[in-house]
Order: structure tokens, then C-alpha cells, then sequence
């Protein structure tokens, strides 16, 4: 019985199908459990955390990652499955302290004052989720001083910063000096993405990392915190 | 079974006043000045169809002046099908051209001399010796027996190349007048499973060629049924001429029942006048009267509407096929053809330069996209074909192949309909309620269901342009596949029936 749920849900993220009314890459899907009903299921039955998480979540995350360097996946493939087993940690949180699981990592993310794009940040976001971290979406058009705010209260490993525009792009650079203004420039990565963007820019306004794409982001965050 | 053109919402040029007036003036040209004809049987068949005929008194080969009346020709243009099937050794590729429909196939052309040959070289900078590039490097080579196989077999591994028209000729020092026409359908059949279609040489080869194809196709019957070759005939030679033994050919062709082409070719500026008016005019009035002689022959022979006209580069007067007024001639004749019911072998997708690049790319889209947009059934010069059809280049069809399968996705018809409009409704509501906002999950469906386009398939991630490799090496790959030959068997019963075949061609 646990055996058969842990690979519907590895199955389920492969497919990546959140909810039961999801399509997946196989016809006849919809309907079925998904990946939520079925964490709840494997909740209730008590099977281990541990297990749900290495075995079902992670482990179909990787062979959807093979799939993906393989061309047989694409992009929105990734996004569905990185969505399915971020949407089953989130359930799982409460279970983790004490299961034997820890987070990667928590992050704070946000798109930049005077900027109300973001799509790049909820790709990365829906990929950072997907590899096991914990993120929190401060959302778009974002003032240097609430971020500063939200980094002494969440105390995230890494603050990720976007913008879409030439315009906006400079807040960035602003907010970095906003932590520094606050002392607490130290106790946090800054990672930065976005178009008009680039790894001399980051440098230049003296962000830790780069992020290119989202696949990239997600690669550089790994590396800035050891995971 | 038949393979899948591309439905197209046609593309008019001309309105129906326009078209009218076209029609006007190619019927006031038939009958003054009518066809010259250099053939006495079609004049004894035209004259019996009621045609005023007046021999020309001149010296030189005899020859008669046609004058058509419009009922002839109208007869004719309704007794020629208005479907036309084009089959294929393997029926499930067989071409399915309804003058009603605007469903467009996609084949070769031309008969080229020259062969090019690409390769990829590196080259190391003068300015910094650690520098190397890739580049294409180009070769002609003389066409032969051995290229035109290769030719069928690229067109049989090419998703949109839709007929096998032969573009190689076969030069070889063993191909003559007596034997060329068996040897070339023989290789190209033997190489694609497509419909293959080419010109008579020798009327003399032609129930040689018939008997080998009845053997293919399994017998006379089923050729009926699947007709796996089709043949052009240029009987026309611009201005207004019927040449005699092409027109010769015609008629026998008509006799035996194959599907024909009836093609012809001039050029705005030289052989027919230079604007719009005038060539579309004369060519129209060319080909109906061609169409009208295979009617005259036999009631019903399948027959395409073949239109090729061009403009006269005015440096060379050569033909020039880079320019607008070649696709404006064609759109116009495929329109035509509609009017009269008649399906369309149209052209369109050359180039003037001489190798792959910028310019050819240029070039051959325009017409290819807006002769596309036009709706013939058949359109023919689609793939390889460059210095004005005097080469073919294989590694540039492989290019049009993908260029052309986007053409396919940009022309055909929208899909709105109500149950598209309710699954778009369902992704609204649940987009909108969810944090990301993001539609990225339903695109997998449509991803899935080929129902939105590839990428480029020869894109290029770095700071390089590097199509031209790629399709070089994309064409190596395809040519190491194997082929898919006529099984053995039938190969023995054909070179037992058939005079002419060449031996060292039977194993492929």
C-alpha cells in the first residue's frame, strides 16, 4: 500500500499533475488523485514524511529533470511538476520538524519598486519550490525598505531580486544599499534575474549571483548555499 | 489513405471582375491569333471539334493556325476532372488535389544539371591563429543516376515534401534517349514511396514506362486506382506554339488515361508581355488550349493546370524567379485555375543565387509563403532548387523541408471554435485564482497535441548563425538511412519485363 501511493506520487509529479482536475502527459487523467490527494492520502495513512518527500517528490523531480535534458520535456512540463511538489511540501511543512527532512533553504523573493512584472519571478519561484526549497513571494513593485523589513523577519539565506525593465533595474541596486543602510547586508545572499540584467551587472551593484533562466537560478542558489 | 496537405483560407489577388477580364481577353487570344501548332494530328483533332484551322503557307516545318472557339475550350475545361488523385507505391502518400478545395502539396522540380555539394571546413583567422570557424563550402557536380537516387530518397525522408517531381537529370555515359525515361522512374520509385512524377524524353520509351509502372502498382487496374506516376507535358512553347512531338506525346498520354500536367513556362518580357495583364492572359489561354487537346483525346483524362510563369531578368533575360512579379503571375493563375475547375500545379520557392544563404532564404519564402496563401493544389520548385532551377542542392531542401513545414502551421485555417472557446474559459478560471498567473501548464496539451509550432529547428544558442552546418548535417544523417526499396522480387519481375533498365541500378 505505501509502496503504491509513494509511486502514484512520484508518478503524479512525472505527470505534473497537482490536483485531481489536472491533465497530465497521458490521456484519461483527469479525475484520478493527483499529487495534493495523494500526499493527504499517504498523511493519513502515517507513511513516513521522509519517504513521501526522497521518494515520491524528490525522486520524480529528478527523473523529470532527466527527462528535461533529455528534450523530451520542455519548459511548461518542468513548471507543472516543479508546481506539483512544491503545492505537496507546502502541505508537508508542518510534519517536517522532527521527520527527519529539512528545507534547502529559505528564500525571499520579490520583483523590484516601480516594476509589476512578474512572470520571471514566479517561474523561479515555482522552480525553487520544486527543488525542495521554502519561498517567500513578497510579490511585485516591491520598496527597498519592505524588503528590508521582510529580511529581518523572515531571515532568509537568500533574497532574490527581479526586474523586467531598464528603468526599474536600478532599485536593485537600491535595495542591496537599503540591507547595507540596515546592517544586514551580511546576513543574506542577493541573487538577481531578470531581461536587462546580466553577471557584470550583478557584480557591478554587487549582488552574490546571477541568474540567467530559471533552471540557472535555481543552480546558482544550490551553489550560494551549499545544498 | 492520403497524406495531409495544408487547408489553406485562399489568398486573392485578382476579384472576379479582374478574373473575368482575364478570361476575356485568353479566350479573344485563342481564337485571334490563336495557337500555332506544329503538329498535324492535333490539328485534325481540333479541326473535328469544330476549330477553325488555316495551314500556314510558309516555308519551314508545316504548321496551322488554331483558332478555338470559347464553347471548345469551356467543353473541354468541364470535362477535365476537377479531383485528381496522384497515388504512390505507398498509398498512404498519395496526393489528393480537388480544384475545390484550397489544399495545398508541396513537391520538387525542374530537371537540374548541376548537383551542389556541401561540406563544412575550418578556417583559422589571420588575425588570431587560435581562432577557428566552421564554414559551408560548396561544390557542382554534373547530375547523374546516383544523385537523382539520393534526391528520392531525401524527398521520402522529408516530412513536408509531399510528390517526388525528378529535379535531377541524368547525365550518366550510359543513359541515352532509348533508356532514360524507364531509368529515371525506376530510381526515383525505387527510392521514395511518394508520388513521382517527370517529363517523357522518348515517346518511343513511353508503354515501356507504362508497363513498368502497371508491374509496380500491381497491375493495370490498380494503376488506374493508384496512378503512382504522373507526366508533364510542355507542349506549349511560348508564344502560342504547339510543339510537334511534345504535342505528340500529349495525345498518347491522354489516349492511355495517366494523369498529365499540361505545363507551360513563359517569360514576362521575352516570350510573353511583361505586365500582369498580358502574361497572365497568354499563359492562361496556353495551358486551356493544351487541356483542351487532352479532352479532345479522351473525355476526362486527369489533368492538372500547370503554371509556370516567370519574368525575364532585364541584365540577362534570364528567367528571374527572386523577383515580386513571379509570385504575383502565379497567385494569378491559381485563381484562374479555381475559376475553371481544373486543380493547380503551381511554382514557387527558387532562388537566383547559386548557393544556400541570405538571398536564397529570401527568395524562395516570398513565393513560397504567398504562392502557398494562394491555395493550388500542387506546388511544384518547393524544394532544393537554386540558379534559377539549374541546380538542385539537397542540403537546401532539407532547408525548405523546415521552412515549409512552417509555412504549413503560418497558412492553415483558424481553429476557433465553441469547445476551444469553453477549454480557453476553464484555463481563465483557473489562471486567474492561481498565485502565478502563469498558462504555462495548459501549453503542454497543445505542445503534446502538435497543435503549436517547433522552434526553429536549426536556431543557434551562441553569437553564430550556424543554420547552414546544421543542415549540412542533418542531410549527412539522412543520407546514411536506409533505403526503402522496392522488395526484391518485384525488382527481378521488373527488370524481366522492362528493356533499358540498367543492371548496376538494381540494387538501388
Amino acid at each position: 500500500m505505501t509502496e503504491n501511493i509513494i509511486d502514484e506520487i512520484r508518478e503524479n509529479v512525472i505527470q505534473g499533475r497537482v490536483t485531481q482536475d489536472d491533465e497530465g502527459m497521458d490521456e484519461g487523467l483527469v479525475g484520478q488523485p493527483a499529487v495534493t490527494e495523494l500526499v493527504e492520502e499517504a498523511l493519513a495513512l502515517k507513511i513516513d514524511v521522509k519517504e513521501i518527500i526522497n521518494e515520491g517528490l524528490t525522486k520524480g523531480m529528478s527523473l523529470v529533470g532527466e527527462k528535461f535534458e533529455a528534450g523530451e520535456y520542455f519548459i511548461p512540463d518542468m513548471l507543472a511538476s516543479a508546481e506539483a511538489v512544491g503545492a505537496a511540501m507546502e502541505m508537508l511543512e508542518p510534519y517536517l520538524e522532527g521527520s527527519g527532512v529539512k528545507s534547502k533553504g529559505k528564500i525571499l523573493i520579490a520583483t523590484v519598486k516601480g516594476d509589476l512584472h512578474d512572470i520571471g519571478k514566479n517561474i523561479v519561484t515555482i522552480l525553487l519550490r520544486g527543488a525542495g526549497f521554502t519561498v517567500k513571494d513578497l510579490g511585485n513593485d516591491i520598496e527597498p525598505e519592505a524588503i528590508v523589513a521582510a529580511v529581518k523577519e523572515e531571515k532568509p539565506e537568500i533574497l532574490g531580486l527581479s526586474a523586467l525593465l531598464t528603468s526599474t533595474m536600478a532599485h536593485m541596486e537600491d535595495t542591496i544599499n537599503a540591507l547595507k543602510d540596515a546592517g544586514i547586508r551580511d546576513s543574506v545572499k542577493v541573487v538577481i534575474g531578470g531581461a536587462p540584467v546580466s553577471e557584470e551587472y550583478a557584480q557591478k551593484i554587487g549582488a552574490d549571483g546571477y541568474g540567467a533562466d530559471g533552471f540557472h537560478a535555481v543552480l546558482i542558489i544550490e551553489s550560494l548555499t551549499g545544498k | 489513405m492520403a497524406r495531409k496537405g495544408v487547408l489553406v483560407v485562399p489568398y486573392n489577388r485578382l476579384n472576379e471582375e479582374q478574373i473575368e477580364r482575364v478570361h476575356r481577353a485568353s479566350m479573344a487570344i485563342l481564337k485571334e491569333p490563336g495557337i500555332t501548332c506544329f503538329n498535324k494530328d492535333a490539328t485534325e483533332i481540333f479541326t473535328a471539334s469544330g476549330a477553325e484551322v488555316t495551314q500556314v503557307i510558309s516555308e519551314g516545318k508545316p504548321r496551322w493556325t488554331l483558332s478555338i472557339p470559347e464553347k471548345v475550350i469551356m467543353d473541354a475545361a468541364g470535362s477535365a476532372p476537377a479531383a485528381v488523385k496522384l497515388g504512390a507505391r505507398n498509398e498512404e502518400n498519395c496526393l489528393l488535389l480537388d480544384a475545390g478545395k484550397p489544399m495545398v502539396y508541396f513537391a520538387s522540380g525542374s530537371e537540374t544539371n548541376n548537383w551542389l555539394e556541401a561540406d563544412i571546413e575550418t578556417f583559422i583567422s589571420k588575425k588570431n591563429s587560435a581562432k577557428e570557424v566552421r564554414l559551408p563550402v560548396f561544390r557542382s557536380e554534373k547530375g547523374n543516376t546516383e544523385r537523382l537516387a539520393k534526391a528520392a530518397h531525401l524527398c521520402e525522408n522529408l516530412d513536408s515534401w509531399d510528390g517526388f517531381l525528378r529535379c535531377v537529370n541524368i547525365q550518366d555515359d550510359d543513359i541515352n534517349d532509348g533508356n532514360k525515361d524507364v531509368n529515371k522512374f525506376f530510381i526515383s520509385l525505387n527510392n521514395t514511396s511518394k508520388h513521382v512524377m517527370a517529363g517523357l524524353t522518348n515517346l518511343d520509351q513511353l508503354d515501356n514506362l507504362v508497363n513498368m509502372v502497371h508491374i509496380i502498382a500491381g497491375g493495370e487496374e490498380k494503376f488506374r486506382e493508384n496512378p503512382i506516376i504522373s507526366i508533364i507535358t510542355s507542349l506549349i512553347k511560348s508564344p502560342l506554339q504547339f510543339v510537334d512531338d511534345t504535342t505528340e506525346k500529349t495525345i498518347e498520354i491522354a489516349k492511355r488515361g495517366i494523369p498529365l500536367v499540361i505545363s507551360s513556362a513563359p517569360q514576362g518580357g521575352s516570350t510573353a508581355p511583361i505586365i500582369e495583364t498580358g502574361i497572365v492572359a497568354q499563359i492562361n489561354a496556353e495551358i486551356l488550349a493544351g487541356i483542351t487537346l487532352t479532352q479532345l483525346v479522351n473525355k476526362g483524362t486527369p489533368v492538372l493546370y500547370g503554371s509556370v510563369p516567370g519574368r525575364a531578368n532585364m541584365t540577362d533575360l534570364h528567367d528571374s524567379y527572386g523577383v515580386p512579379e513571379f509570385s504575383q503571375f502565379n497567385i494569378d493563375c491559381v485563381q484562374m485555375a479555381r475559376y475553371y475547375g481544373i486543380p493547380c500545379y503551381s511554382s514557387g520557392g527558387v532562388s537566383d543565387v547559386k548557393v544556400p544563404g541570405i538571398q536564397s532564404s529570401v527568395e524562395r519564402l516570398f513565393s513560397q509563403i504567398v504562392i502557398t496563401l494562394a491555395g493550388p493544389q500542387y506546388l511544384h520548385y518547393a524544394f532544393g532548387l537554386l540558379e534559377r532551377t539549374s541546380t538542385f542542392c539537397p542540403v537546401q531542401a532539407v532547408l525548405d523541408d523546415a521552412h515549409i513545414s512552417i509555412i504549413k502551421r503560418l497558412a492553415s485555417q483558424p481553429r476557433i471554435t465553441e469547445e476551444s472557446v469553453n477549454d480557453v474559459m476553464n484555463q481563465m478560471g483557473k489562471v486567474m485564482t492561481s498565485s502565478t498567473k502563469l498558462f504555462t501548464r495548459f501549453a503542454r496539451t497543445a505542445l503534446r497535441t502538435g497543435e503549436i509550432s517547433p522552434q526553429y529547428p536549426f536556431e543557434s544558442k551562441e553569437m553564430t548563425d550556424d543554420t547552414l552546418l546544421r543542415a549540412i548535417e542533418k542531410t549527412d544523417e539522412i543520407m546514411q538511412r536506409p533505403r526503402n526499396h522496392i522488395g526484391n522480387e518485384l525488382i527481378d519481375k521488373i527488370y524481366d519485363k522492362t528493356p533499358g533498365l540498367l543492371t548496376r541500378l538494381k540494387n538501388g
